[in-house]
């Protein structure tokens, strides 16, 4: 399982990062998103995966998985969704502002160097 | 009370700026006077004490734990150069009071003038040689500041960069070079490393520390081919030029030198790198000196080529030599300032300093053409002058250094002493031409800007002084042998020494050497028009100063060229770099340190709908690659999130996949409702080359962060924390979901600044959608 997932976040890692050295707003914008998934896989993956019982006291398991990545991945996943949303409006308000998708379009102008 | 001394005028200093705004009326040079006075007195009262051999050591902690202390030491060396800087001064800053109009940038310049006093206190006084550093390259600053004085004139910011340049560059060498002493010896203090200096000799690395401070010490004693810097830095007024560039900055290096004579000195290296270059220096500034018009441009080479002087004496370091280096480092400043002094007179009172418009001042200017008179004919070494003396000395050490046992450096012997003559042959060339030229000859007053007569009486009483100083020595010697500079030789030979120095030795070689120079002298000097066509058959280009301007020229347009190739100022191709070389580091690390670990033993079993699940987000991410419309993406996006979510579920993580999932519904709305605004997705027009190096980078991270995730999965540096949590979620924490425990107990603060981060983006998000732009005027 570990090593499927470890090639899972390699991909993910990989398409992510192209998207992002995209010129489009809107693929960058997705890539943000898919590089927070293959983050939270990694952390997953590094703890070590279906070992134990879920992290809930007073079942009588003798073994738990671990529950810290739990506790990063879930501020992180909060995190990561703040910063979409942020990026988002960003996104929305420099397509009507400046009328394109296209980060290079983005350029400050001339006058103001 | 001694830092007192090094540290008052920086301190004046600061108060400089409110006398010259609030008492306009009186020139700032009378307020600042009694700052040198006052500490030149103080240290003379140290004399007594250097005479029965005491030292003075005085600390004041600064980072012991690096072993840098602000020690400031006082021995025969030091206190000679401090005494040179105080005296000389406050007659620099008497003559500047005279010299400069009121009406110019005086708070400037005495701010400078008194940080450069206390900077150059510092270098001469310290025991550290981090300490020393720090001063040395304020002196650089401060010499900086003061050649550009008049800023407006674009040979005088030529001159200030050039000199900044050049001796900040040998700074870094020299500060390299005390690195690598602090590597070998394990310690800043000069007084340790002249105990570990056989330990220093044996080092492997001593060559390449030789050479560093060497390089700090020639660029500042502007010695050959770094001397370019000193005869540009004349644009600076006369009183500078007189104090900085030919009495004490000048001089640091061979401060320098002489002061790690005992830590450095003694190899076939040191003698032929410092008598080499020095020896280099002397012939070829007087030589250059003779060509020039300008006076000031004539001391500056004239300068150049007594430093070379001395630092060729230090370079034989034998006792003879260092004691005529110390006597001639004291004349030079005696005669050389008074010198300078003159050639300001002569440019105040006459308007220009070019020797082919001036001549037969001294009927004019008498008082003047005496002082000029001392100062030159002190210079090409003629008696009774305080320069024949040591001058006499220095042909006799470079006679003897041929005796020496120095091995493959045999030939040395006669070629010293050979170069010696000719280049004291060039110095007298051009000390006749200086007063004569200037003092004799035919009047030409239709060719002068000025009607010139004497100069005032206050503007001549520091020249008077000085000039006085080098009769005195000249005629009684026996009053500074034995009080300054045996001390002085001392503290680099360290063995006492008895300094006896008298006129008449017999008919000796050095004898024979002066009559020759005078000799071929005067010859030559009488066929001077001759001469001087030596100087058109040089080959321009070889010019050192055309080498120094190309440099400047072309360093900035070439690092332009290289920047503006890679700072693009698109984001995304530094995202590229950033990226690119974060892949490249870690693969390095995993690679380098073994980082990379297989291991198919300890692995969870898979069932076949896990196999599905990554299929599906793998099919999803290649969805959103080739979607020609928005929502197909942001769909795709939303099922790779979801599956995500259900991997969470397999990984017994189930606040993960709640979370998760109400997160990923509410992108997903989020993302659908800006994207409706959005324009449709188009397919992107990129450059073959930039797609490879996207897919290449991308390819690259990718497979660095699966081999860190399995790795990591692999490799236990230590036991997890896991076990506290499980223990104490309940007795400590209260609760049995040990995730929540962790974010709201454990690690509560953590969460509190998540949300914090959260409240940002909203108001960033609220920020975005209310506020317009306006524009100005709309």
């Amino acid at each position: 399982m570990e090593l499927l997932i470890s090639l899972l976040v390699g991909f993910l890692f990989a398409s992510a990062v192209y998207l992002m050295l995209s010129r489009n707003i809107l693929r960058i914008i997705v890539g943000t998103g898919l590089i927070s998934h293959a983050a939270h896989l990694l952390l997953m993956t590094m703890g070590g995966l279906k070992r134990g019982a879920t992290p809930f006291l007073g079942q009588g398991a003798t073994a738990y998985t671990d529950p810290l990545p739990h506790a990063l991945i879930l501020t992180s996943i909060v995190i990561g969704f703040g910063v979409t949303a942020f990026l988002l409006v960003l996104a929305y308000r420099a397509y009507n502002e400046l009328g394109s998708a296209d980060i290079n379009d983005y350029r400050g102008l001339a006058e103001d160097e | 009370m001694l830092h007192l001394s090094v540290i008052a005028p920086f301190l004046f200093a600061i108060l400089v700026p409110f006398l010259r705004r609030y008492l306009p009326q009186t020139h700032t040079g009378w307020f600042v006077l009694p700052i040198p006075l006052t500490i030149a007195i103080y240290l003379s009262s140290f004399l007594p004490q250097i005479w029965q051999d005491e030292k003075i050591i005085r600390t004041i902690e600064w980072i012991p734990s690096l072993g840098i202390n602000f020690t400031l030491f006082v021995d025969g060396l030091s206190l000679l150069f401090a005494l040179l800087i105080t005296w000389i001064g406050t007659l620099v800053v008497l003559y500047s009071a005279y010299y400069l109009d009121k009406k110019e940038a005086l708070g400037n310049f005495y701010v400078y003038l008194l940080m450069f006093m206390g900077a150059m206190l510092g270098v001469v006084l310290s025991d550290n040689l981090v300490v020393l550093y720090v001063f040395w390259e304020l002196t650089s600053l401060s010499s900086f500041l003061l050649i550009g004085f008049w800023y407006y004139r674009e040979r005088s910011v030529y001159g200030a960069q050039k000199s900044m340049l050049i001796t900040m560059a040998g700074g870094f060498a020299m500060l390299a070079g005390i690195v690598l002493l602090y590597v070998i010896a394990g310690t800043f203090s000069i007084r340790e490393l002249i105990e570990k200096a056989d330990v220093i000799m044996a080092s492997e690395l001593y060559l390449p520390t030789l050479i560093l401070i060497l390089l700090g010490a020639f660029t500042k004693s502007a010695q050959f081919p770094f001397h370019v810097w000193l005869p540009d830095a004349m644009e600076a007024p006369t009183p500078v030029s007189a104090y900085l560039h030919s009495a004490t900055m000048v001089k640091a290096g061979l401060y320098l030198v002489a002061r790690l004579t005992p830590v450095l000195a003694g190899t076939p290296d040191w003698l032929i790198m410092v008598s080499g270059v020095g020896i280099i220096t002397l012939v070829w500034g007087a030589f250059i000196a003779i060509r020039q018009t300008d006076l000031k441009a004539i001391l500056a080479f004239s300068t150049v080529s007594q430093l070379g002087l001395i630092m060729t004496l230090l370079g034989i370091g034998t006792d003879l030599a260092v004691t005529a280096a110390v006597f001639h480092l004291f004349n030079h400043s005696a005669f050389k300032g008074c010198l300078f002094m003159v050639a300001g007179i002569v440019d105040h009172e006459a308007g220009t300093r070019d020797i082919r418009k001036l001549g037969g001042l001294a009927a004019l200017m008498p008082i003047s053409a005496t002082l000029a008179f001392i100062g030159t004919f002190a210079m090409a070494g003629i008696p009774p002058f305080n320069g024949f003396l040591s001058k006499e000395m220095f042909f006799d050490a470079t006679w003897k250094a041929g005796g020496l046992d120095y091995g493959f450096l045999s030939w040395l012997g006669p070629v010293l002493p050979a170069l010696a003559v000719l280049g004291s042959i060039f110095t007298f060339i051009y000390s006749m031409m200086l007063f004569f030229k200037t003092f004799k000859g035919s009047t030409k007053l239709d060719q002068l800007p000025k009607k010139p007569h004497e100069a005032p009486k206050g503007m001549l009483i520091s020249p008077i002084v000085l000039g006085a100083i080098a009769v005195l020595v000249g005629l009684f010697p026996s009053l500074v042998a034995g009080t300054i500079v045996a001390p002085a030789a001392e503290a680099v030979t360290l063995v006492p020494q008895e300094v006896k120095i008298s006129y008449w030795h017999g008919f000796t070689p050095p004898l024979l050497m002066t009559l020759t120079v005078v000799g071929l002298g005067t010859l030559i000097y009488w066929k001077l028009a001759g001469w001087l066509k030596v100087y058109a058959a040089l080959p321009e280009t070889l010019s050192i100063n055309r080498f120094y301007d190309g440099i400047t020229n072309y360093l900035p347009v070439a690092s332009g060229k290289i920047t503006g190739w890679y700072m693009t100022g698109s984001l995304r191709d530094y995202l590229a770099y950033i990226l690119a070389a974060m892949s490249l580091i870690l693969g390095f690390t995993l690679l380098s340190q073994g980082g990379i670990a297989f291991d198919y033993t300890n692995l969870a079993p898979i069932a076949p709908y896990e196999y599905l699940l990554v299929a599906i987000i793998v099919l999803a991410v290649f969805t959103i690659f080739f979607a020609q419309s928005r929502l197909v993406a942001i769909i795709a996006l939303g099922i790779v999130g979801f599956v995500v979510s259900l991997l969470f579920i397999i990984f017994r993580a189930p606040d993960l996949a709640l979370t998760q999932m109400i997160v990923e519904t509410v992108s997903v709305s989020l993302f659908l409702l800006a994207f409706y605004h959005l324009p449709e997705l188009k397919k992107e027009e990129v450059k073959p080359r930039t797609k490879f190096i996207n897919i290449l980078v991308s390819g690259a991270i990718g497979i660095i962060f699966a081999l860190v995730a399995f790795s990591a999965h692999n490799t236990k540096l230590f036991e997890t924390i896991a076990g506290y949590y499980l223990e104490n979620s309940y007795k400590l924490g209260g609760g049995k979901n040990v995730v929540n425990v962790i974010l709201v107990d454990f690690r509560g603060l953590d969460t509190m600044f998540e949300i914090t981060v959260l409240a940002i983006a909203a108001l960033g998000i609220y920020g975005l959608i209310k506020l317009r732009l306006t524009k100005k005027g709309e």
